[in-house]
């Protein structure tokens, strides 16, 4: 095994774990801040995977929106926000089946896909290729009809978020 | 290969590496420590840059504020930062009863090490920086995120009000001046054409200052707002909210905060050299790497000095007309000046010289029509919320006490 691999499944032991803390967490502050470790996990997977860019978009997008949610969470929950009644109800053996379930099937899916052998194309030197990434976004023929539609999709929830925001106007 | 008087880092560096691969050490290893080392040595001079830089400040505001500054230790106080440093050092922790641990110890930290992140990737001279990385702006702009992370980590975990509302303060002004900035930071990447912090230095046959000014000017005030000094000190008003987030802490982890703060003030004239005023750039910078450092040197301690300057003599913002600030005057000029910059330069990529006196002509046509029509209404007197009630003013149909 080597070094990469070990330091992949540290990051991998630690993210996972951190994921299982956010919804275990007691305080919905905790919560947050074990959010923002699975998230930093994240990012350093893509660093190990040498996708620099996606590694600090993650840590740009994701750890400094937490700060926001973290906010969200404080003037929005209970006082102390501290939760002290059970954390799973009668049904939870249904959900850890139907869980099993479902990750029992993505894992017979991906067993069964090809691209796990081919072997990774090789990163050209000084890391992954950010214009011809940008010209992808914009061009017809890459990805310019998925990236407008977020785009619009953002601005509605932008508008959205000022028209429920703001004062209503007097007439 | 250069020879060592011109390159010595790198000269160090290659004989370190032949000497350690002479030991038998496996090519890998050799990377990892030489990496360790480099990245070692930089944070360790980043912190010991620190106290020079306590002792200038304080100096500098002293003369500001027509008084000597520290005199009293060593030649011009030179050495009072030593003494304070050693005094911080033997200071009492006290943790807060109630404090949430973990979150209140990491702030300290956290705070820090957002700053020295941006120390990885500037270039100080043409050979010597940590890591060419290709994404290298949007690096710096990450390390702002965790910045305010660590902000809201100490307010949330010191388990106090004042704490609390200075870790929100926090995270409002933050997150709200890294609009502009980033916005700002785009027009750069527009005329270099890379993210690459290296790539935008030699980029700069022309300084960005002369063809972005607009551009310049926005990073070099949402920047001061990002390290959250005077006027942009909201976070910590000490008239409002005893000293804001660090107000639990003592000891080295106050020293903390305020090494991130001088560091952080240092480390954004680094970048505003960098990127804005050519960075290592200058007379033979690529003859004698070397020399690349004195400049970038010289040229960060002019923004610096005009950093001091704005603590100094500028009076602290109301927070409303902070967030006035930033929303309608520094992001609309930022996004007007990026698409500008977008329409004038890219026609003009053959003829730098025509570019660059358009793109000037076109930043100061920007910035002539934001500060006259924009300013103007931006700058508008807010209405009261509520008649303001004269509590000190004892009603005329009270009784009175008659005083004895």
């Amino acid at each position: 095994m080597s070094a990469l691999q070990i330091i992949f499944l540290v990051i991998g032991a630690l993210t996972l774990a951190s994921a299982v803390m956010v919804v275990t967490a007691r305080k919905i502050m905790h919560a947050a801040l074990w959010l923002v470790l699975a998230l930093g996990g994240v990012a350093a997977v893509f660093a190990t995977l040498e996708a620099s860019f996606f590694a600090v978009m993650q840590v740009v997008v994701y750890i400094g929106a937490i700060a926001i949610l973290i906010i969200f969470a404080v003037m929005l929950t209970r006082k102390v926000m501290e939760d002290t009644g059970p954390q799973v109800n009668r049904s939870w053996p249904w959900a850890l089946l139907a869980c099993l379930g479902v990750l029992a099937g993505l894992v017979y899916l991906l067993s069964n896909w090809g691209g796990f052998l081919t072997a990774a194309r090789a990163i050209p030197e000084g890391g992954e290729n950010l214009v011809q990434f940008g010209q992808a976004l914009t061009s017809p023929s890459g990805f310019v009809v998925p990236f407008e539609v977020a785009s619009i999709l953002l601005v509605a929830a932008l508008v959205g978020a000022i028209y429920v925001a703001g004062e209503p106007r007097e007439k | 290969m250069l020879p060592w008087y011109q390159d010595p880092v790198n000269f160090i560096a290659a004989w370190l590496r032949t000497v350690l691969s002479g030991w038998g050490l496996a090519p890998g290893a050799v990377d990892f420590i030489l990496t360790f080392l480099g990245a070692g040595i930089t944070a360790l001079l980043g912190m010991l840059w620190v106290i020079f830089l306590i002792w200038y400040e304080r100096k500098l505001i002293g003369r500001i504020q027509d008084r000597f500054g520290p005199n009293r230790v060593g030649p011009w106080g030179i050495f009072q930062p030593f003494a304070d440093m050693l005094k911080i050092f033997v200071k009492e922790y006290i943790t807060p009863a109630g404090a949430d641990r973990v979150p209140y110890n990491l702030a300290p930290i956290l705070s820090v090490a957002s700053v020295l992140l941006i120390w990885a990737v500037i270039p100080f001279t043409m050979t010597i920086m940590g890591v060419n990385l290709n994404v290298g702006l949007l690096l710096i702009i990450a390390s702002g995120g965790l910045s305010v992370l660590a902000v809201l980590l100490a307010g949330w975990g010191s388990n106090n009000k004042f704490a609390m509302l200075g870790g929100f303060r926090a995270v409002a002004q933050l997150i709200s001046y890294e609009v502009p900035m980033v916005v700002s930071l785009l027009i750069p990447v527009i005329l270099s054409g890379s993210l690459g912090v290296n790539d935008i230095v030699k980029a700069q046959n022309i300084p960005f200052l002369v063809t972005a000014p607009v551009a310049a000017l926005i990073f070099f005030i949402s920047s001061v707002a990002e390290s959250g000094r005077s006027p942009f000190d909201l976070v910590e008003a000490e008239s409002e909210l005893v000293a804001g987030f660090n107000t639990e802490y003592s000891g080295l982890k106050f020293g903390m905060f305020y090494v991130a703060e001088f560091l952080h003030a240092f480390t954004i004239s680094l970048l505003f050299s960098t990127l804005f005023l050519g960075g290592w750039r200058g007379p033979f910078a690529e003859q004698y790497p070397l020399l690349g450092f004195l400049y970038l040197g010289i040229k960060t301690f002019v923004v610096y000095f005009v950093v001091i300057l704005f603590r100094g003599s500028l009076p602290r913002f109301r927070i409303d007309q902070m967030m006035d600030l930033n929303w309608k005057l520094l992001t609309p000029m930022a996004l007007v000046s990026l698409i500008i910059t977008a329409l004038v330069a890219q026609p003009l990529v053959s003829l730098p010289w025509v570019q660059a006196a358009a793109l000037f002509a076109a930043n100061a046509a920007i910035l002539i029509i934001f500060m006259g029509w924009a300013g103007r209404k931006v700058s508008r007197k807010r209405p009261i919320v509520g008649r303001p009630r004269p509590l000190a003013v004892p009603h005329p149909d009270d009784h009175m006490p008659v005083e004895p």
